[in-house]
């Protein structure tokens, strides 16, 4: 219960000091440009701007370093999982074939599968510094208003707000009843047997639930009460009007999402081939 | 009371608190199993139950921004897993209106019991059968036979979470909708 | 009357019925409220008082549904007519519970929640909101989460969000229940201030008269079982014996003046602690009730049950909560802790139950140090109650609940049930046992709590504010049913903020502070110690004042008789 969870902190650096919105877009327009392609150049230009964007922010190691292992560890999972999986995937896609050394039965390993396991790092390696970013570098009272910015309905921005407020009180709600839980006998630890284990959390969940079902209760009350859904839109106290930084962010972020779309689809192919 | 009509402030409420509940959950409420690598996701069982409750949209939507949250906490979102946990949200909010009118009048009986799991299974085989899978092979390119396999495990584990956890959440919840009246001290 | 006012509030021959209750929660209210008036609205729980307020603001019927009678006009308009949306901007409500009515995820953005809804530009917006915090003392604060401020703080952001409304009605559903003494008195001192500054309608809905008397009010309307009881001056319904026979508490120092035979009435003018006169033979009373009245014993040797040796915890390092804290709880006992949100109170608790280990220091449990047991073990000698009864229940029945944590430690079926039956007769849940838990009052739901902790028969039972939130017949209820559990041999350790529970039954005080015990005393020498008092954000009472008006030489002597005399009329 202890887990830290990674939070903005107030800082200041050009980085910090776009608005919400624009870091929002830049971020969707980001992942799904990293997703698309497998363009080993495309990746590693938007490597490149990744770093440079993080040492800009100017955001300290101790606020992320502990999810930084965590990250590292479930990434090597995933590596061993494709190469046990599937050890010949990379000489599926470039089709060649250049073996390295043989390790036993059909494990080879090969240039070709090295390569796309390299890839699959760099897709990574370059979302994920701005995943980080975009968390440690934007007010949490922010995100509702960047959300319709970009044109969600403020009904559904307002709802990522009210799950951004009331989650270190559900935490809390929950560190309350499995405490109790746990000082009346009830065990969800691995000493107890799965399927009893399975019904000692009924016993967390019912309470923790019943008293959500009243809080919305309350907070849809409350809210009723000062007027939200009275009209078609609203305005934000938190909302930053759009700047020349921020323009410039989206438009670099738009121009490097064409050129990698360019780059990825000239030859009808996801993948950069340097094995033909 | 509040629950005899759907109300939309309601909804939003539900979305945000659900949200909340799911990333909670998703962080602290894994239970490992003996198959490794293989956990109970308490998460599933409360999103069932909150699609239930507040419908469809409320479904995908708390599944789409509860996993987002829980995986920016952590730092790196997933996003073919977030599609499929908003279609599981999506898919068991369709079976919302009969069950829930059920449980709302405190009567719950095997037959909602089977058509709350058909739901859920059909559910939890379209997202981690189909949809979660497909989408890494789409976005990651990741190895088939890797990404079935995983999609397979997490799906047959989320069904027999919800059909457990879920169906245990849903009678309780239902009982505490007893209406009062029927109720004498005893000597 | 003859009064030319308008009304802001106006009902006539109204009665309401919720749709699942097979009764009217109101009937046949015929009441008006004119504009600019302060008015309070007293009941017992269950009189109704709630229901009338939500009739004002709108949640009845448009939240909570049910069949309406008669006319209720808002403003001038019908309520039935009106959506909730147009009568938002009429009425501005401050709720009970600061957490759910703060949804934003800052000060100013709360603040400013209103206004955004009304889709106001920015600029205007900020400077309102600064404005509005600033009349509220907040100004300070506005980029702070709800999680760093305290109770008191957050009402007053609700406050500021409902004052840039600008409604013509405002209403405070039982402001001061979630709120400690000195949070309590701000409070009541601010809506004076609003009433004062913005001329509004201004209705308070609340069980602890004596509390919101601090600041004069025009009437106050009594509730009883969904009538109007009394609409009464304030100096005409203390005079009467209306309170008394609703089961609602008058405030102190007209019980002590009751005490000392003094008849009250009008011209004695009750209404407050400053105004009450005790020129025509009050003081002389007061003075001879206090030569008389038996003098208070001294604080009791115990045996040591619970022992705490320099106990020091830190959540993250370098912030200690509590350093080097020691203290005893003695067998039979029934102790209360008080001391300021945050200062340690419920850390304690958790460290003895074993939700977290001291970085330094033992906990003795009859001598024996007890770092080794686990959670389960310390349960079964001491039990800690949780302040929120939905924290701790999660079972349908209430004998299920009660049994579970026997079950769990394998008990025999037999056993069980007696063990159960026996704890069910003890809280006087017996005739409930085979009852839903959900079909429960929150004092019931309370009482299956503390059931289920008494099962497992600890010798310690710790209780985290088990009266907030009750009104007097409740908090009675279960108070004296913890009494009984103390004669039974049970030691009580009472967490808590109310000053009528450490007056009326606790037999020391422990104020913490500083990480440390400040005071360790009578609870008559804590609450008349002005530093002390402050520490522990309670007030002084209201006794002390009458003591220093009536020129009684020793205050804490006084208090001390008075609660001598006070427990002596309880018993009988």
């Amino acid at each position: 219960m202890k887990a830290r969870m990674i939070a903005y902190r107030h800082q200041d650096s050009p980085i910090h000091r776009l608005g919400g919105a624009a870091k929002l877009a830049f971020f969707a327009i980001w992942s799904v440009t990293a997703m698309m392609t497998y363009d080993t150049r495309a990746l590693g230009f938007m490597l490149a701007i990744a770093v440079a964007a993080f040492a800009v922010s100017k955001v300290k190691f101790a606020d992320y370093g502990f999810v930084l292992y965590l990250i590292l560890f479930f990434f090597l999972l995933n590596h061993i999982a494709i190469f046990l999986f599937s050890p010949l995937e990379g000489v599926k896609i470039y089709g060649t074939r250049h073996d390295l050394l043989h390790l036993a039965g059909r494990y080879w390993v090969t240039e070709e599968q090295l390569f796309y396991q390299f890839n699959i790092a760099l897709k990574y390696m370059t979302v994920i510094p701005m995943a980080l970013l975009f968390i440690l570098t934007t007010h949490p009272g922010e995100f509702a208003s960047s959300l319709n910015r970009i044109g969600i309905s403020y009904r559904i921005a307002y709802s990522v707000s009210i799950a951004l407020r009331y989650i270190p009180d559900i935490q809390r709600d929950f560190q309350n009843i499995s405490h109790s839980a746990q000082a009346r006998g009830i065990d969800i630890s691995r000493k107890e047997k799965l399927l009893k284990r399975l019904k000692n959390v009924v016993g967390i969940l019912m309470p923790l639930i019943l008293t959500s079902v009243q809080r919305i209760e309350t907070v849809s009350a409350a809210m009723e009460l000062r007027g939200f859904g009275r009209g078609r839109g609203r305005t934000w106290y938190n909302a930053r009007p759009f700047r020349t930084g921020d323009y410039a962010a989206v438009a670099l972020v738009v121009a490097i999402a064409a050129v990698t779309a360019w780059l990825t689809f000239r030859d009808g192919s996801r993948f950069y081939n340097p094995f033909r | 009371m509040a629950f005899s009509k759907r109300n939309p402030i309601e909804t939003v409420v539900a979305i945000g608190i659900g949200s909340a509940l799911f990333t909670i959950l998703g962080r602290f409420g894994s239970i490992p199993t003996w198959i490794p690598d293989t956990n109970v996701e308490t998460t599933y069982a409360l999103l069932a139950l909150f699609a239930v409750l507040y419908g469809p949209l409320a479904g995908v939507l708390i599944g789409f921004i509860g996993h987002t949250l829980k995986d920016l906490t952590y730092g790196t979102p997933w996003f073919s897993w977030i599609i499929a946990s908003a279609a599981v949200g999506l898919i068991i909010g369709l079976a919302s209106g009969k069950v829930r009118a059920v449980i709302d009048d405190g009567d719950f009986s095997f037959k909602t019991i089977i058509r709350f799991n058909l739901y859920q299974i059909a559910a939890n085989a379209v997202a981690w059968f189909v949809i979660a899978p497909s989408l890494d092979i789409l976005i990651y390119a990741e190895p088939a036979n890797k990404v079935y396999t995983q999609g397979l495990v997490a799906g047959a584990s989320n069904m027999v979470t919800v059909a457990i956890l879920g169906t245990l959440l849903l009678a309780a919840y239902g009982r505490t909708r007893v209406k009062k009246g029927s109720l004498t001290r005893e000597a | 009357m003859g009064d030319n006012r308008r009304p802001a509030a106006e009902f006539k021959g109204f009665s309401f019925q919720y749709r699942a209750q097979s009764e009217p929660t109101l009937h046949d209210i015929d009441l008006v409220i004119h504009e600019g008036e302060k008015v309070l609205i007293v009941g017992p729980s269950g009189s109704g008082k709630s229901t009338l307020a939500h009739c004002i603001n709108g949640l009845v019927p448009h939240f909570h549904a049910g069949e309406m009678e008669g006319e209720a006009l808002i403003g001038g308009e019908n309520l039935a007519e009106l959506d909730i949306f147009a009568l938002s901007r009429k009425v501005g409500t401050v709720l009970q519970d600061p957490d759910g009515q703060f949804v934003g995820m800052t000060v100013a953005e709360d603040i400013a929640f209103t206004l955004e809804n009304d889709g106001m530009p920015q600029a205007e917006m900020k400077a309102k909101v600064a404005a509005a915090a600033r009349s509220v003392g907040m100004e300070g604060h506005l980029e702070s989460s709800p999680q760093s401020l305290s109770g008191g703080q957050k009402q007053r952001t609700s406050m500021a969000g409902v004052l840039v409304g600008e409604a013509g009605i405002l209403l405070f559903d039982e402001p001061l229940a979630s709120l400690d003494p000195e949070a309590g008195r701000l409070a009541v001192e601010m809506i004076d201030d609003i009433h004062r500054q913005t001329g509004c309608t201004v209705i308070i809905v609340e069980h602890r008269l004596e509390e919101v008397l601090h600041r004069s009010v025009d009437r106050i309307i009594v509730m009883g079982e969904g009538r109007i009881v009394a609409d009464l001056s304030p100096e005409e319904l203390l005079s009467s014996s209306t309170l008394r026979e609703l089961g609602l508490r008058e405030p102190l120092y007209l019980t002590a003046l009751r005490y000392a035979g003094c008849p009250i009435g009008p011209e004695l003018k009750p209404a407050s602690i400053e105004t009450v006169s005790l020129e025509s033979g009050g003081a002389d009373q007061l003075r001879a009730w206090h030569e008389a009245a038996e003098a208070a014993q001294p604080l009791l040797a115990r045996e040591p049950v619970l022992e705490l040796e320099g106990i020091s915890y830190a959540y993250d390092a370098g912030k200690e909560v509590l350093s080097g804290l020691s203290l005893s709880i003695g067998e039979g006992e029934l102790v209360g802790i008080v001391g300021r949100n945050g200062a340690g109170k419920s850390t304690l608790s958790r460290l003895i139950c074993g939700f977290g280990r001291p970085t330094a220091g033992r906990i003795l449990y009859r001598g024996r140090d007890i770092a080794g047991d686990t959670i389960k073990e310390r349960s079964e000698r001491i039990g800690y109650v949780m302040q929120n009864p939905n924290h701790m229940i999660s079972k349908h029945l209430i004998y299920d609940e009660v049994a579970l944590g026997l079950q769990l430690r394998g008990a025999g079926e037999e056993e069980i049930r007696e063990r159960v039956l026996e704890t069910l007769k003890i809280c006087g849940l017996h005739p409930f046992r085979s009852w839903p838990i959900s079909a429960l009052s929150y004092g019931q739901k309370k009482r299956v709590t503390i059931a289920s902790i008494l099962v497992l028969d600890p010798e310690v039972i710790i209780l985290d504010e088990p009266t907030a939130g009750q009104d007097f017949r409740h908090y009675n209820e279960m108070m004296e049913f913890l009494l009984e559990l103390n004669r039974r041999g049970k030691s009580i350790v009472v967490i808590t903020h109310d000053m009528h529970l450490l007056l009326e039954y606790a037999e020391r005080t422990l104020v913490i502070g500083e990480g440390r015990v400040l005071a360790d005393a009578l609870p008559a020498d804590v609450l008349t110690d002005a530093a002390l008092v402050e520490e522990a954000s309670l007030r002084e009472t209201s006794l002390q004042r009458l003591a220093a008006r009536a020129g009684i030489g020793d205050p804490r002597e006084f208090v001390r008789r008075f609660i001598v005399r006070d427990r002596e009329a309880r018993r009988s």
